[in-house]
């Protein structure tokens, strides 16, 4: 059997490493590991945590804003800090924003060159491409001269010896089969969603400041404030533009994304078979009217939350989740201990092969990731999380929109448990977030309408308003790769621990103290490898996930000490 | 409208990237972002004029950055020379220890639009989050490139000394992999605080060791475009500055370009005339942070911070930190998460001066420019102060390289 080393994974956030050994043109076995590390968490300990969300902030420049959500979730749970509905309304559109932005680029410039092969487009005709995107959609870019131009430019970029991105990618592989059509088509809206992607995000601008990383969060609101009658809050103007953004983004995720998202579906009809991973899905839920119960994930939202246990639903249980460092570069006390993350304690350990190497020890530690599980299992978070159980649980909106696919596409449910199932779960709940936004948008124009300026909660703003000794907080969100949760320990008004359990680390996650794999090691196994130099078809499955690993290797307090006792509140 | 106001200067309603790049608005029959079909000897406004850009737009697109980089009017036509014949550089971009927050700063370029840039501008052949390539055709494409030599690098996160496995890629570290990138480079651009000062990964205790690449390479010129993300309108004008004259822009001390970080952010905000005429938010929400006061007490770290935030904005000029509200947190200066924490406090009163009058006092008592500069000027030295403390006692044992030039 031989070992295929990929590292670097491109077209991901951060560095992501898998070693997997290929037999018989199929991959058997499969290592992911996370090489990069920064201890952002460690640097948090000790600080005032009304700064802990523009630390948080930083584990991510492409999730920007979802670590600062769940940072400020978890200190106002802790020091039971209530955002007023004018921010809970502000923090929702960014958030949905997030979504789309994140979505559109992942499918256009992070997966979309996994499926098309722009050196084909080049034998397009652009009259049958013009045929192909009108019988799509609605989309008014879609004419013969408009495809002719972007072919004849293509060929001369692609002609011109220097081609940037696309240099050495694996053009004429035998596992690229849309016709050349679609593949002028996609590259063409690959170009247009790059544009789109940096005009809809102005959504960040205008609440926030700027994007990446809009700088407007508060513990207990938002510093953007709101007032019709000044031209220095979000006013009417404000708004106004808002909602033309918003528009134009139900516009191109179903006129370009959705359309596109079907053309390649039908045409990579087999991998609905290959990718389907663990099996189990986890869920918080989020989107709701109001705030969450202390402790616990908002609920009864535009996500429900829940997990999937082999097809079989049931509720989701805070306390179930725990963290293994087995196979990780931390050091526990109790090596074969899984712990929970208020109690999460560990120190670096590198013991890995001192670089330059050739080869990960993956009998030993092995990523810079944990493992996180749920009640002892590995469980896979995401968009195919959240559609599954919310299909399951019958949801008014999430079902008929995952049906309606299904029946497009003539696939049963259980082929959404795939690589090409993801990508659909993706799409989908895109589709639900745009449409969304503008419910959003009109909320919080009628609350603003209605005389309610407040956008934050002043009375624990000044740190001798919290508790008294340890308080312990944690702040959940269903961020677009999956569920988030940021855990903190909080005493004599700083920081004593910090931890984030982020998707990623739920997906990326290394083998557990027993031997379990994380979701991208198994899902690997089973995928063809046509030709191991060029390995195409592995990076379909793992971009299938969206890799974000920056986020996911996070680190643990400061002294190392465990944290007492777990409180249940 | 309320973005829009203030001091942005106009880059020619869109510039480069206006034409044809908005899928929404454009006619149909229009061509599509500008993917350049000439090879790269063909010279630049053939290449637009392709995408449908025209002579006039182009002109209007080099005048705007020779304002963006305060180059006396003249300069235009020079840029517009330059950027007609040279040909598109191969640009290795490394991510180290990032967040990728400087790469969706990048696409967000808008004058010049991000498909102008990659595809027109510069021959982006290395670049982890963008590139088709993974595993060893990747680092082949990385390889190739540098052993061409004449490349610029661009590099995003800071560099871990303390612990190389803390980022590896490839089996190689992150130190190995920057000295090898940087051998026969023109230059290397940082971008963000990390790779430019140490940032995030280096904020105390520093639990990788982490350095800022000035720690690591010496003999070839480097610019620091700082701030967490850097500006995509900076790093645009850096690189239109480097293919205009060759070299970087005249920098500051830190090896900052004068262009975008030779002025404080408080002597050019829109709200200083609120704070000398001693109108500040007090609360978040209250009258005064709803009609726009200064944030001064709510922990606004303009008064030490050097950018140009006010001015060029982000995403197309819609807005900054401090116009949506929230104080400026310093993220251009180096050591900012240990010398601006905790950042809801506000920047020490005004002890360095002697004096024992306070900011409330300031705004309250003293009318004029000229006490509140003075105040501002010892607010400043204490800041400075700190930072030259964490700077001394974060030395390595390497020194700075002494051979550094700024371009």
């Amino acid at each position: 059997m031989a070992r295929l080393v990929i590292d670097p994974v491109t077209r991901i956030e951060g560095h992501l490493r898998v070693e997997v050994t290929v037999d018989g043109g199929v991959v058997k076995d499969a290592y992911s590991s996370s090489t990069m590390w920064r201890g952002i968490e460690t640097i948090l300990a000790g600080r005032d945590p009304r700064d802990a969300w523009l630390f948080a902030q930083r584990i991510c420049g492409v999730c920007t804003t979802v670590h600062a959500l769940a940072s400020v979730r978890a200190v106002e749970d802790a020091v039971g800090a209530v955002p007023p509905p004018n921010a809970r309304l502000l923090r929702q559109l960014i958030a949905a924003a997030q979504f789309l932005h994140d979505h559109v680029v992942h499918f256009y410039h992070l997966h979309a060159l996994d499926w098309i092969d722009p050196t084909a487009a080049l034998r397009a005709d652009p009259a049958k491409t013009a045929s192909v995107a009108q019988s799509l959609s609605d989309y008014p870019r879609a004419t013969t001269a408009l495809f002719a131009s972007v072919r004849d430019r293509l060929k001369g970029f692609l002609a011109s010896g220097n081609i940037g991105p696309f240099t050495n990618g694996y053009w004429g592989h035998p596992a690229y089969r849309l016709p050349p059509e679609v593949d002028l088509l996609a590259f063409s809206h690959y170009l247009d969603a790059l544009e789109f992607q940096r005009d809809y995000v102005r959504i960040h601008a205008l609440l926030g400041g700027k994007n990446p990383h809009p700088q407007t969060y508060l513990v207990g609101g938002m510093a953007s404030p709101v007032d019709p009658a000044s031209q220095d809050a979000i006013n009417d103007n404000t708004l106004q533009q808002l909602a033309q953004l918003v528009q134009r983004g139900v516009d191109f995720i179903e006129q370009v994304y959705l359309p596109d998202l079907y053309a390649i579906a039908q045409a990579y009809p087999e991998w609905t078979t290959y990718g389907r991973g663990i099996g189990s899905y986890l869920v918080f839920g989020d989107y709701t009217p109001s705030a969450p119960a202390k402790g616990q994930p908002p609920q009864g939202g535009l996500f429900p939350g829940g997990v999937l246990v082999d097809g079989k639903p049931e509720p989701f249980v805070r306390d179930k989740v725990s963290e293994s460092a087995f196979h990780s570069w931390y050091r526990y006390d109790d090596a074969k201990a899984s712990l929970p993350p208020w109690q999460g304690s560990t120190t670096p350990d590198y013991t890995g092969p001192q670089p330059p190497f050739d080869q990960l020890d993956v009998a030993g530690k092995y990523s810079w990731l944990k493992a996180p599980r749920y009640d002892g299992r590995a469980m896979e978070v995401g968009p195919l999380a959240r559609m599954l159980v919310g299909y399951t649980a019958g949801d008014a909106r999430i079902k008929p929109l995952v049906q309606g696919a299904l029946d497009r596409l003539k696939l049963p449910a259980s082929a959404l448990m795939s690589t090409l199932g993801r990508v659909l779960a993706r799409g989908l709940e895109t589709q639900l977030m745009a449409r969304y936004s503008l419910e959003l948008v009109n909320r919080l124009r009628d609350n603003i309408a209605g005389g309610d300026l407040t956008i934050a909660d002043n009375t624990k703003w000044d740190p001798a308003s919290w508790p008294d000794g340890k308080s312990f907080g944690v702040g959940f969100h269903e961020a677009p790769r999956g569920s988030l949760s940021h855990w903190v320990v909080i005493e004599d008004g700083r920081i004593r621990n910090y931890q984030a359990v982020v998707p990623s680390t739920w997906n990326a996650s290394p083998r557990d103290d027993r031997g379990n794999p994380g979701p991208y090691e198994a899902s690997l196994v089973g995928t063809p490898v046509a030709d191991p130099a060029r390995p195409l078809e592995i990076l379909r499955t793992l971009h299938s996930f969206d890799p974000c690993m920056a986020c996911a290797a996070h680190v643990y307090d400061a002294d190392g000490e465990a944290v007492a006792k777990v409180l249940v509140q | 409208m309320k973005h829009h106001r203030a001091r942005r200067q106009d880059t020619g309603a869109g510039g480069l990237a206006e034409v044809a790049m908005t899928p929404g608005r454009s006619e149909s029959t229009q061509p599509g972002p500008g993917v350049p079909a000439a090879a790269d000897h063909r010279p630049l406004p053939a290449r637009l004029a392709e995408a449908g850009i025209g002579r006039r737009r182009f002109l209007t697109f080099c005048a705007a950055m020779a304002t963006t980089l305060a180059l006396p009017e003249r300069f235009a036509p020079r840029v517009a020379e330059a950027l007609s014949t040279v040909e598109r550089p191969v640009v290795v971009w490394l991510e180290f220890q990032d967040c990728a927050g400087d790469t969706e700063a990048f696409l967000r370029s808008r004058n010049p639009s991000t498909a102008d840039l990659l595809l027109g501008m510069i021959s982006l052949n290395y670049h982890e989050t963008l590139m088709a390539a993974a595993g060893t055709a990747a680092e082949k494409a990385r390889d190739d490139a540098v052993a061409r030599g004449g490349h610029l690098v661009v590099v995003e996160g800071s560099v871990p000394t303390g612990i190389p496995g803390a980022c590896t890629i490839g089996g190689r570290s992150a130190e190995d992999l920057l000295r090898s990138a940087v051998r026969g480079a023109a230059g290397v651009i940082n971008v963000g605080t990390c790779s430019a000062f140490g940032g995030i990964p280096a904020a105390g205790p520093n639990p990788t060791g982490a350095v800022r690449v000035e720690d690591v390479v010496s003999g070839v010129p480097v610019i620091n475009l700082s701030g967490c993300p850097v500006n995509a309108d900076n790093l645009t004008a850096t690189i239109v500055h480097y293919l205009t004259f060759g070299e970087f822009p005249a920098a500051d001390d830190l090896g900052r370009p004068l262009f975008a970080y030779g002025e404080r952010i408080h002597d050019t905000c829109p709200r200083r005339g609120h704070f000398d005429a001693g109108q500040f938010a007090e609360e978040w929400g209250d009258e005064g942070h709803r009609k726009g006061w200064c944030l001064y007490k709510l922990g606004c770290k303009g008064p030490s911070t050097f950018h140009n935030c006010p001015s060029v904005r982000y995403n197309d000029g819609t807005s900054w930190p401090i116009a949506a509200g929230h104080g400026c947190v310093g993220c251009s200066e180096p050591g900012f998460w240990d010398a601006m924490t905790p950042f809801y406090e506000r920047l020490p009163d005004v002890q360095a001066v002697g004096g024992d009058f306070t900011v409330d006092e300031i705004g309250l008592t003293v009318v004029g420019a000229t006490a509140a500069g003075f105040a501002l000027h010892g607010v400043g030295k204490v800041v400075q102060h700190k930072l030259l403390a964490i700077r001394e006692a974060r030395k390595t044992p390497e020194p700075e390289p002494a051979d550094r030039e700024d371009g």
